[in-house]
């Protein structure tokens, strides 16, 4: 089966010298939701703009859904909505004209493109909005007009690059929702973000890339497992003036109602428990101290730093 | 047809369209200061100064500066609408939805070439209606007369596109209007013929592209001309192919729109 996008050996060096990517290989199934992370300037972004054309590469090769970048360049375009991490709309233009302007671009007639505006619009709450110029839009408003945006040609493949950026949780959960239909309904999506609960809630499969090499290219699942230790906040009930000390656990006292324990994955937490309890420490609530899929990423990022804890 | 070309002539309508739309929602900017500059010129140097040159090459000097004056307002008018707009697109980075589209180099060129060109001619029609109310006018070379304004609203949009393309700051894309374009429209013969001046400064002239497109149209017009009308509209196609090129090369490299 044609993956939806293939790279091989993909490099990028700026004209200042700065090498961005240095060789990197991915395979992106069809209809996958798949994370691209890492750092801030790991290479992510020059990733996207790559296969989306607005970044040159210096060798390798993109191909979206077999469309060769080098030799069909347009009939790659035509297979992907992009939705880029600024807001590049003309900020002075109605929210219903960005789309029906976009899907001009696309060789969409005037009024099937205003159909399409209109449907795009209501499924992304942004109706009302219509007649109202881009730059009067709050932050979340535009980041779903973007979103109808790269949508209005409807894409094989979008491409999100960081999405839900300054959007609050409310709103982003329902733009998750509204990912989760798309990717149902058949739309690759690839998905760049900070927020790694969001990688780990919507995606199947990850590529975690720093210092422009893919560091980490497998299914969330299986990257999940290997997870050795997860670190736990617990809220006590009475204050502690140094932390306990327990057979199998590391602990560090935050503050003195508040513990941090290191668990090992295959332990569990009943003899955790069990051994607080007999030194009468009770606790009162337990949450993860980081998201599972954030110490994952930490670690590895780590282990990719010079002299890292490889 | 193609359904690639046909999706091309789709996007550049959307392109055309959107740029005159853009044009026309800011006429306070774009169309109204040609028409108040204009008619200040027609008054005061084509009525009361006009008056005590008398006639050249026939004709009032009312009558004689009339077409350079329309000749300037298509240079400026499809010159800034150019580069403002692309830059503007630059600037917002707006631009990236024509570039991560489907469109090919041809049409986005085209497009906002075509954007200028309309605006030029606007101006162009805004301007003689204007000067009907001071002198009268009767075109000559009707066909001479489009074809070399819309060559000249062509090359300049062109030029326009180019400084786009090349400028960095809002500074930069009012460099060439103040500092080039201005002072070569009015050393282009629009309120004078080169007969007037020495033989150094008319040969000097003849190297001024502008004098050229201000002769040619004033040759459409009254039927007079300091150069050969032809000579001139060959400059100019030569001139609109060499800038037409450059510019789609400059599209393709992605200079100052790609990384």
């Amino acid at each position: 089966m044609t993956h939806a996008l293939s790279i091989q050996g993909l490099t990028k060096t700026y004209a200042n010298g700065f090498v961005a990517l240095k060789g990197i290989d991915l395979e992106v199934k069809q209809g996958d939701f798949f994370a691209l992370l890492g750092p801030n300037g790991a290479g992510k972004s020059t990733t996207i703009g790559i296969i989306s054309t607005l970044v040159n590469k210096s060798s390798g090769k993109v191909s979206v859904f077999g469309n060769d970048l080098d030799t069909h360049p347009l009939q790659l375009k035509r297979c992907i909505g992009v939705v880029p991490q600024e807001f590049n709309f003309n900020q002075f233009e109605l929210a219903f004209n960005i789309l029906v302007t976009q899907a001009g671009y696309y060789g969409i007639k005037r009024a099937e493109a205003k159909v399409r505006a209109e449907q795009l619009l209501k499924q992304l709450e942004l109706w009302d909005k219509r007649d109202t110029q881009a730059r009067l839009l709050s932050g979340g408003m535009k980041r779903r007009l973007m979103i109808a945006r790269a949508l209005v040609h409807g894409p094989k493949l979008l491409i999100l690059d960081e999405p839900t950026a300054g959007v609050d949780i409310e709103l982003r959960r329902s733009m998750w929702d509204y990912l989760i239909k798309l990717n149902r309904e058949g739309t690759t999506i690839i998905l760049t973000t900070h927020y790694l609960e969001e990688a780990e809630q919507l995606c199947r499969n990850i590529a975690i890339i720093d210092h422009g090499q893919i560091i980490e290219n497998t299914s969330m699942r299986t990257l999940l497992t290997k997870l050795q230790v997860e670190t736990f906040i617990l809220d006590l009930k009475n204050p502690l003036e140094y932390k306990p000390v327990l057979k199998g656990y590391e602990f560090q006292l935050a503050d003195e109602r508040t513990l941090e324990v290191q668990v090992v994955k295959n332990k569990g937490m009943t003899d955790l428990f069990t051994q607080l309890a007999r030194q009468d420490i009770e606790v009162l609530s337990l949450r993860n101290k980081a998201n599972r899929l954030e110490e994952l990423f930490v670690s590895l990022v780590e282990k990719n730093l010079p002299g890292g804890k490889a | 047809m193609s359904s690639e070309f046909k999706s091309n002539l789709i996007a550049l309508y959307t392109i055309a369209y959107r740029e005159a739309r853009r044009f026309l929602r800011i006429w306070p900017q774009t169309l109204l200061p040609p028409a108040i500059t204009m008619t200040l010129y027609f008054v005061i140097f084509g009525n009361l100064i006009g008056k005590q040159i008398g006639s050249v090459q026939g004709f009032s000097y009312m009558q004689y500066i009339v077409p350079g004056l329309v000749m300037m307002s298509v240079i400026t008018n499809a010159y800034s609408n150019v580069v403002s707009s692309f830059f503007s697109a630059k600037f917002q980075h707006s631009i990236e939805e024509l570039l991560v589209s489907p469109v090919s180099s041809h049409t986005i060129l085209i497009g906002f070439v075509l954007g200028g060109v309309l605006r030029g001619l606007l101006v162009a029609a805004i301007v003689s209606i204007l000067s009907l109310f001071f002198t009268d006018l009767q075109v000559e070379h009707l066909g001479l007369t489009v074809l070399v304004i819309f060559l000249t609203a062509a090359v300049f949009s062109l030029g326009g596109f180019i400084n786009a393309v090349f400028a960095r700051s809002f500074d930069d894309i009012a460099i060439i209007p103040s500092f080039v374009l201005t002072p070569l429209t009015y050393l282009g013969g629009v309120f004078y013929s080169i007969t007037m001046l020495g033989e150094f400064w008319q040969k000097l002239s003849l190297v001024n592209p502008i004098l050229h497109m201000v002769n040619a149209f004033r040759y459409g017009i009254l039927g007079v001309s300091d150069i050969t009308p032809t000579t001139a509209v060959a400059l100019m196609l030569l001139t609109t192919v060499v800038l037409y090129l450059f510019c789609i090369r400059l599209l393709n490299s992605g200079r100052g729109m790609r990384h």
